[in-house]
């Protein structure tokens, strides 16, 4: 096999484009998920992707871009969800649900009321349809996971401050309601960012088991940080490249690899553990 | 009169089904160190958190440095040592990643410049955990989490310093690093408003003493060792406060 040939995926367009979103998404999306999984809101992802289908059935319904109209219903649904959260109490659980599951069911309403009437379509948005990313898609992928590249890094110490313990951060002058709003805000672009990619229903794993897997092999936050983008961005890679091949849905292969690598972490950290192998001495 | 550092008017604070905190008025000066006594549940920790702003207050009033807490924002003034939670499944992070946020309160949009790691590594000196800089707190023993707290605090160079419980659970050896460090800033000039149900070494540096019971106010004074011992209980050393973090969901 010539060297041309064992690249031959990069051939096509569509997979140049699958594979350059597909990078991009697994890099930006654990940059977010590690605070989430500080703050304990691994689900918020998934939440927010439920409020970000009604966006994209409403950009069908306008005949405009999905993705758009889906990044600013789904940062709505977060300021809201924000709210609920940091005046609820018992009652805001029941008001998170209301929103997620009205998400949903409105997205499937919207979309019967649209011309485009197709079931496929809305089954390429609840699970990825990496092959049909088009260059406006990809630079609004691009542009967007720029933005929270560039906050997340600029933003790390305070959103780390708030993540481990919100009431110190509170008392040092670090405005964390606000900054709460900001990180809702960065998962709803995160979720509507990596919706193409693997789905509003596989999302929140491209945010959370990167970093659950790095966080098993790390001692300190940047490096988990470092290696669970990495982990996103080789898994984000792998799969669409064995998608080329073997004709099965990109993103479901992308998750299923992370969680095959994150058992891998686990069965390491138990058998370093059991010989007594520490990242640090104590 | 020294200058007034912190003023508490008539503060009420209320939880659901009792009054933890009732009509509770204090005032305490420039390089006070004042330790605040009482049983689990007296409202002790309350207290310190509504002056924080971190509990909010049904009514009265709260200064610090002579500003309404509503309207206070000189943060890089005030030091807090929460009580201690230690979880060990969070994301791992360094001691240095810990204490490095203690530098907020100097700006939390800035960039740090070698004036903040010399306090941070400062700080972390001073509690004795130089060596152990790159650790995560995740593989840190009680006592260690305990001193990385302090540490935090100590990297914001506070002129006023709240302790919440800070050697409740931790061994001699981390109690006297304690003591030595406190005693430093104490020589410094910091207020210390010390939260405690059993002071241990730290008695020694104590100017003034404070007795909860209740959610009143039941002594105010000089910590003269009889008057302390009275009102000290050691009868459940934890649990009477609603665990960190659940105030703000």
């Amino acid at each position: 096999m010539s060297m041309i040939a064992a690249f031959d995926f990069l051939e096509p367009a569509f997979m140049q484009r699958a594979l350059l979103a597909a990078a991009i998404v697994g890099l930006c999306a654990p940059l977010v998920g590690i605070f989430l999984v500080q703050r304990r809101l691994s689900l918020m992802g998934d939440g927010l992707g439920h409020i970000a289908l009604t966006g994209v059935a409403l950009g069908f319904l306008l005949q405009t871009n999905p993705v758009a109209t889906a990044v600013i219903v789904a940062s709505i649904g977060s300021v809201v969800v924000e709210l609920i959260r940091s005046y609820g109490r018992t009652s805001g659980d029941v008001a998170l649900a209301v929103l997620f599951y009205g998400g949903i069911a409105g997205g499937v309403l919207l979309i019967g009321l649209s011309s485009k009437r197709s079931n496929a379509n809305l089954l390429s948005y609840l699970f990825g349809s990496l092959t049909t990313v088009s260059r406006f898609d990809l630079w609004m992928i691009f542009s967007l996971a720029m933005v929270i590249f560039l906050v997340t890094i600029f933003l790390k110490r305070p959103l780390f401050a708030l993540c481990i313990d919100p009431e110190f951060a509170q008392v040092s002058g670090v405005p964390v309601k606000a900054l709460s709003m900001v990180l809702a805000v960065l998962t709803a672009v995160t979720v509507t960012i990596s919706m193409r990619v693997v789905g509003l229903l596989l999302v929140s794993a491209l945010m959370i088991i990167p970093v659950a897997s790095a966080q098993q092999l790390s001692a300190s936050f940047t490096g988990t940080r470092l290696k669970a983008s990495m982990i996103g961005i080789v898994g984000a890679l792998t799969g669409v490249i064995m998608s080329f091949y073997v004709d099965l849905a990109p993103g479901a292969l992308i998750v299923v690899l992370i969680i095959m690598f994150f058992i891998l972490t686990i069965g390491f950290t138990f058998f370093a553990r059991r010989h007594n192998v520490q990242p640090h001495p104590s | 009169m020294r200058q007034e550092v912190l003023r508490a008017d008539d503060l009420i604070v209320q939880y659901p089904g009792h009054v933890a905190l009732n009509d509770v008025s204090l005032k305490i000066g420039e390089s006070e160190v004042v330790a605040i006594l009482g049983a689990n549940g007296s409202g002790k920790s309350t207290f310190v958190r509504a002056c924080l702003g971190l509990t909010p207050f049904e009514s009265g009033k709260v200064q610090l440095f002579g500003t309404d807490l509503h309207e206070f924002d000189e943060w890089n003034r005030v030091g807090y040592v929460p009580q201690r939670i230690h979880d060990t499944a969070g994301i791992p992070a360094t001691v240095w990643e810990v204490v490095e946020s203690g530098r907020l309160s100097h700006g939390w949009l800035r960039r740090y410049n070698s004036n903040d790691r010399e306090k941070i590594k400062h700080a972390i000196e001073v509690v004795g955990l130089k060596e152990s800089c790159s650790y995560s707190i995740n593989t840190l023993s009680g006592g260690q989490y305990q001193r990385v707290l302090i540490a935090r605090a100590l990297a914001g160079e506070p002129d006023l310093l709240f302790l919440d419980e800070p050697t409740a659970g931790v061994d001699l050896a981390t109690q006297q690093i304690f003591t030595e460090a406190l005693k430093h800033l104490v020589e410094g000039g910091t207020t210390v408003v010390l939260v405690s149900h059993d002071l241990g070494p730290l008695r020694t540096l104590i100017s003034r003493a404070v007795m909860f019971r209740e959610g009143h106010m039941e002594y105010d004074g000089s910590p003269e060792a009889e008057v302390i011992d009275r009102h000290i209980f050691h009868d459940h050393p934890h649990g009477d406060f609603p665990k960190q973090g659940e105030w703000l969901i």
